[in-house]
Protein backbone atom coordinates (compact mmCIF):
# COMPACT_ATOMS: atom_id res chain seq x y z
CA UNK A 1 0.00 0.00 0.00
CA UNK A 2 1.30 3.30 -0.90
CA UNK A 3 -0.36 5.49 1.25
CA UNK A 4 0.53 4.65 5.01
CA UNK A 5 -2.00 7.55 6.34
CA UNK A 6 -4.22 10.13 5.96
CA UNK A 7 -4.76 12.70 9.09
CA UNK A 8 -7.46 15.14 8.61
CA UNK A 9 -7.90 18.64 10.61
CA UNK A 10 -11.69 19.80 9.90
CA UNK A 11 -11.03 22.99 11.98
CA UNK A 12 -7.53 24.13 9.94
CA UNK A 13 -9.01 22.83 6.76
CA UNK A 14 -5.59 20.92 6.49
CA UNK A 15 -4.89 17.63 5.40
CA UNK A 16 -1.89 15.34 6.01
CA UNK A 17 -0.92 12.22 3.73
CA UNK A 18 2.01 9.59 4.82
CA UNK A 19 2.90 8.07 1.42
CA UNK A 20 5.56 4.99 1.11
CA UNK A 21 7.16 4.22 -1.91
CA UNK A 22 10.09 1.10 -2.65
CA UNK A 23 12.73 4.00 -4.40
CA UNK A 24 15.16 6.18 -3.21
CA UNK A 25 13.85 9.95 -2.12
CA UNK A 26 16.10 10.70 -5.60
CA UNK A 27 13.81 8.39 -7.54
CA UNK A 28 10.39 10.16 -6.19
CA UNK A 29 12.17 13.76 -6.65
CA UNK A 30 11.74 12.73 -10.31
CA UNK A 31 7.99 12.33 -10.76
CA UNK A 32 8.18 15.83 -9.57
CA UNK A 33 10.31 17.48 -11.72
CA UNK A 34 9.92 15.50 -14.87
CA UNK A 35 6.82 17.11 -16.73
CA UNK A 36 6.39 13.92 -18.45
CA UNK A 37 5.95 11.92 -15.43
CA UNK A 38 4.49 14.73 -13.51
CA UNK A 39 1.26 14.61 -15.60
CA UNK A 40 1.25 10.83 -15.66
CA UNK A 41 -0.09 11.34 -12.07
CA UNK A 42 -1.35 14.37 -11.41
CA UNK A 43 -4.79 13.90 -13.42
CA UNK A 44 -7.30 11.32 -13.12
CA UNK A 45 -7.53 8.47 -16.05
CA UNK A 46 -10.71 10.15 -17.51
CA UNK A 47 -9.25 13.52 -16.95
CA UNK A 48 -5.05 13.01 -18.26
CA UNK A 49 -3.00 16.24 -17.13
CA UNK A 50 -1.00 17.91 -19.67
CA UNK A 51 1.65 20.20 -18.28
CA UNK A 52 2.73 23.10 -20.98
CA UNK A 53 4.68 24.82 -18.68
CA UNK A 54 7.34 23.34 -16.19
CA UNK A 55 9.60 26.13 -14.71
CA UNK A 56 10.86 24.05 -11.46
CA UNK A 57 13.12 26.48 -9.88
CA UNK A 58 12.07 28.43 -7.00
CA UNK A 59 9.43 31.27 -7.76
CA UNK A 60 8.94 29.77 -10.92
CA UNK A 61 5.56 28.01 -12.12
CA UNK A 62 4.11 25.38 -14.04
CA UNK A 63 0.63 25.06 -16.14
CA UNK A 64 -1.76 22.27 -17.14
CA UNK A 65 -4.97 21.49 -18.03
CA UNK A 66 -6.85 18.22 -17.29
CA UNK A 67 -9.33 16.87 -20.48
CA UNK A 68 -12.07 15.61 -19.85
CA UNK A 69 -13.67 12.59 -21.73
CA UNK A 70 -16.40 15.16 -24.17
CA UNK A 71 -13.00 17.28 -24.66
CA UNK A 72 -13.95 20.08 -22.08
CA UNK A 73 -10.25 21.24 -20.41
CA UNK A 74 -9.89 22.37 -16.29
CA UNK A 75 -6.83 24.57 -15.85
CA UNK A 76 -4.63 24.89 -13.26
CA UNK A 77 -0.92 26.27 -12.34
CA UNK A 78 1.30 25.59 -9.70
CA UNK A 79 4.11 28.12 -8.29
CA UNK A 80 7.18 26.71 -6.38
CA UNK A 81 7.81 28.46 -2.96
CA UNK A 82 10.90 26.05 -1.72
CA UNK A 83 13.15 23.75 -3.63
CA UNK A 84 15.39 21.21 -1.99
CA UNK A 85 15.83 18.54 -3.90
CA UNK A 86 15.57 15.59 -2.93
CA UNK A 87 14.33 16.24 0.40
CA UNK A 88 11.81 19.36 0.18
CA UNK A 89 8.92 20.57 -1.73
CA UNK A 90 6.81 23.82 -1.90
CA UNK A 91 3.87 24.86 -4.04
CA UNK A 92 1.15 26.68 -4.18
CA UNK A 93 -1.81 25.11 -6.70
CA UNK A 94 -4.29 27.08 -8.29
CA UNK A 95 -7.11 27.27 -10.73
CA UNK A 96 -6.56 29.14 -14.11
CA UNK A 97 -8.99 30.06 -16.97
CA UNK A 98 -9.17 28.69 -20.17
CA UNK A 99 -6.28 30.92 -21.92
CA UNK A 100 -4.29 29.45 -18.30
CA UNK A 101 -4.68 32.98 -16.74
CA UNK A 102 -4.60 32.74 -13.09
CA UNK A 103 -8.32 32.62 -11.94
CA UNK A 104 -7.93 35.23 -8.91
CA UNK A 105 -11.60 34.37 -7.86
CA UNK A 106 -11.24 30.67 -7.25
CA UNK A 107 -9.10 29.77 -3.65
CA UNK A 108 -5.39 28.67 -3.69
CA UNK A 109 -4.22 26.24 -1.40
CA UNK A 110 -0.27 25.04 -0.22
CA UNK A 111 1.27 22.19 -0.36
CA UNK A 112 4.32 20.94 1.65
CA UNK A 113 5.72 17.67 0.73
CA UNK A 114 9.31 16.51 2.34
CA UNK A 115 11.35 13.56 1.08
CA UNK A 116 12.71 11.08 3.98
CA UNK A 117 15.20 8.02 3.46
CA UNK A 118 13.22 4.73 4.99
CA UNK A 119 14.62 1.39 5.12
CA UNK A 120 13.57 0.44 1.53
CA UNK A 121 12.91 3.74 0.26
CA UNK A 122 11.21 6.94 0.85
CA UNK A 123 8.94 8.11 3.12
CA UNK A 124 6.66 11.25 1.47
CA UNK A 125 5.20 13.33 4.00
CA UNK A 126 2.34 15.88 2.25
CA UNK A 127 0.69 18.50 4.04
CA UNK A 128 -2.27 20.34 1.93
CA UNK A 129 -3.71 23.77 3.61
CA UNK A 130 -6.61 25.80 2.52
CA UNK A 131 -6.49 29.16 3.48
CA UNK A 132 -10.46 28.59 5.35
CA UNK A 133 -12.82 25.76 5.34
CA UNK A 134 -14.82 27.72 2.65
CA UNK A 135 -11.80 27.35 0.36
CA UNK A 136 -11.38 23.88 1.09
CA UNK A 137 -15.61 23.10 -0.25
CA UNK A 138 -14.69 25.10 -3.18
CA UNK A 139 -11.83 23.43 -4.39
CA UNK A 140 -13.77 20.03 -3.96
CA UNK A 141 -17.00 21.43 -5.58
CA UNK A 142 -13.96 22.37 -8.92
CA UNK A 143 -12.77 18.43 -8.60
CA UNK A 144 -16.37 17.55 -8.56
CA UNK A 145 -16.98 19.36 -11.71
CA UNK A 146 -14.19 18.06 -13.46
CA UNK A 147 -15.60 14.76 -12.78
CA UNK A 148 -12.89 13.67 -10.20
CA UNK A 149 -14.54 11.86 -7.40
CA UNK A 150 -16.61 10.14 -10.28
CA UNK A 151 -13.14 8.78 -11.67
CA UNK A 152 -12.40 7.63 -8.26
CA UNK A 153 -14.67 3.98 -8.51
CA UNK A 154 -12.68 3.35 -11.99
CA UNK A 155 -9.54 3.84 -10.33
CA UNK A 156 -10.37 1.48 -7.26
CA UNK A 157 -11.29 -0.78 -9.76
CA UNK A 158 -8.27 -0.47 -11.61
CA UNK A 159 -6.28 -0.91 -8.24
CA UNK A 160 -8.20 -4.46 -6.99
CA UNK A 161 -6.32 -7.50 -7.20
CA UNK B 1 -19.98 8.93 -3.74
CA UNK B 2 -20.38 12.01 -5.86
CA UNK B 3 -21.90 14.95 -3.84
CA UNK B 4 -24.67 16.67 -4.96
CA UNK B 5 -25.23 20.24 -6.14
CA UNK B 6 -27.47 20.98 -2.95
CA UNK B 7 -25.59 19.22 -0.76
CA UNK B 8 -22.62 21.37 -1.46
CA UNK B 9 -24.28 24.59 -0.69
CA UNK B 10 -24.93 23.08 2.69
CA UNK B 11 -22.03 22.45 2.99
CA UNK B 12 -20.36 25.86 2.48
CA UNK B 13 -22.51 27.07 5.68
CA UNK B 14 -21.21 24.13 7.45
CA UNK B 15 -17.52 25.17 6.57
CA UNK B 16 -18.10 28.75 7.42
CA UNK B 17 -19.75 28.09 10.61
CA UNK B 18 -16.70 25.80 11.66
CA UNK B 19 -14.02 28.38 10.25
CA UNK B 20 -14.53 30.18 13.53
CA UNK B 21 -12.74 29.20 16.69
CA UNK B 22 -15.43 29.91 18.57
CA UNK B 23 -17.93 28.32 17.05
CA UNK B 24 -15.88 24.76 16.83
CA UNK B 25 -15.56 25.17 20.47
CA UNK B 26 -19.65 25.39 20.86
CA UNK B 27 -20.08 22.82 18.69
CA UNK B 28 -17.63 20.66 20.23
CA UNK B 29 -19.31 21.45 24.12
CA UNK B 30 -22.60 20.81 22.78
CA UNK B 31 -21.71 17.00 21.47
CA UNK B 32 -21.31 16.29 24.74
CA UNK B 33 -24.45 16.95 25.83
CA UNK B 34 -26.97 20.33 25.90
CA UNK B 35 -26.00 23.82 27.51
CA UNK B 36 -27.73 26.54 28.21
CA UNK B 37 -26.82 29.61 25.94
CA UNK B 38 -25.64 31.38 29.23
CA UNK B 39 -23.68 28.79 30.23
CA UNK B 40 -21.95 28.81 26.88
CA UNK B 41 -21.52 32.41 26.99
CA UNK B 42 -19.59 32.06 30.36
CA UNK B 43 -16.79 30.35 28.50
CA UNK B 44 -15.89 33.52 26.07
CA UNK B 45 -14.74 36.30 26.41
CA UNK B 46 -17.38 38.05 24.50
CA UNK B 47 -21.15 39.94 25.01
CA UNK B 48 -24.02 38.05 25.24
CA UNK B 49 -25.17 38.54 21.97
CA UNK B 50 -22.06 37.96 20.02
CA UNK B 51 -22.52 33.89 21.14
CA UNK B 52 -26.01 34.52 20.04
CA UNK B 53 -24.67 35.23 16.79
CA UNK B 54 -22.18 32.19 16.53
CA UNK B 55 -25.57 29.66 17.89
CA UNK B 56 -27.23 30.99 14.67
CA UNK B 57 -24.93 30.56 12.15
CA UNK B 58 -24.71 27.17 13.71
CA UNK B 59 -28.23 26.40 13.56
CA UNK B 60 -28.67 28.43 10.24
CA UNK B 61 -25.53 25.50 8.75
CA UNK B 62 -27.63 22.80 11.11
CA UNK B 63 -24.69 21.98 13.01
CA UNK B 64 -27.07 22.79 16.04
CA UNK B 65 -30.49 22.98 17.66
CA UNK B 66 -32.02 25.35 19.70
CA UNK B 67 -34.79 24.50 22.10
CA UNK B 68 -36.75 26.78 24.98
CA UNK B 69 -36.26 25.18 28.10
CA UNK B 70 -38.20 27.66 30.59
CA UNK B 71 -36.73 31.13 31.14
CA UNK B 72 -33.20 28.58 29.23
CA UNK B 73 -32.78 28.19 25.68
CA UNK B 74 -30.76 24.98 24.96
CA UNK B 75 -28.17 24.09 22.24
CA UNK B 76 -27.63 20.86 21.10
CA UNK B 77 -25.27 19.67 18.55
CA UNK B 78 -26.36 18.07 15.38
CA UNK B 79 -24.17 14.64 15.55
CA UNK B 80 -24.85 13.54 11.94
CA UNK B 81 -24.45 17.09 10.12
CA UNK B 82 -20.88 17.34 12.10
CA UNK B 83 -20.07 13.97 10.68
CA UNK B 84 -21.02 15.09 7.14
CA UNK B 85 -18.90 17.78 6.96
CA UNK B 86 -15.80 15.39 7.93
CA UNK B 87 -17.02 13.08 4.87
CA UNK B 88 -16.29 15.99 2.91
CA UNK B 89 -13.27 16.34 3.60
CA UNK B 90 -12.39 12.71 3.33
CA UNK B 91 -13.82 13.34 -0.61
CA UNK B 92 -11.23 15.69 -1.09
CA UNK B 93 -8.45 13.20 1.02
CA UNK B 94 -9.80 10.58 -1.68
CA UNK B 95 -8.54 12.87 -4.46
CA UNK B 96 -5.30 13.14 -3.18
CA UNK B 97 -4.94 9.00 -1.88
CA UNK B 98 -6.52 8.25 -5.56
CA UNK B 99 -3.46 10.82 -7.25
CA UNK B 100 -0.53 9.09 -4.85
CA UNK B 101 -1.55 5.57 -5.73
CA UNK B 102 -1.02 6.44 -9.55
CA UNK B 103 2.56 8.06 -8.50
CA UNK B 104 3.47 4.59 -6.57
CA UNK B 105 2.42 2.99 -9.29
CA UNK B 106 4.49 4.95 -11.33
CA UNK B 107 7.63 4.00 -9.46
CA UNK B 108 6.97 0.21 -9.16
CA UNK B 109 7.45 0.01 -12.75
CA UNK B 110 10.60 -1.15 -13.53
CA UNK B 111 12.93 1.90 -14.84
CA UNK B 112 14.46 2.22 -18.42
CA UNK B 113 18.12 1.43 -18.78
CA UNK B 114 18.00 -0.23 -15.01
CA UNK B 115 18.93 -3.29 -17.26
CA UNK B 116 16.42 -6.81 -17.22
Amino acid sequence: MTVVAVRKDLGAATITFVAEFDAPPERVWQVWEDPRQLERWWGPPMWPATYTKHDFVVGGKSQYHMTGPDGTQAHGWLRYTAIDAPKRLELIDGFADETGRENPDLPTSDMRATFETIDDGTRMTLVTVYPNAEALTTVLEMGMEEGMTAALGQIEAVLAP
Amino acid sequence: MVIQTKDADAADLVFHALADATRRDIVARTMVGEQSVSALASHYAMSFPAVHKHIAVLERAGLVTKAREGREQLVRARVEQVRRASRLLDELADLWVARLNRLGEILAEPQEGAGS
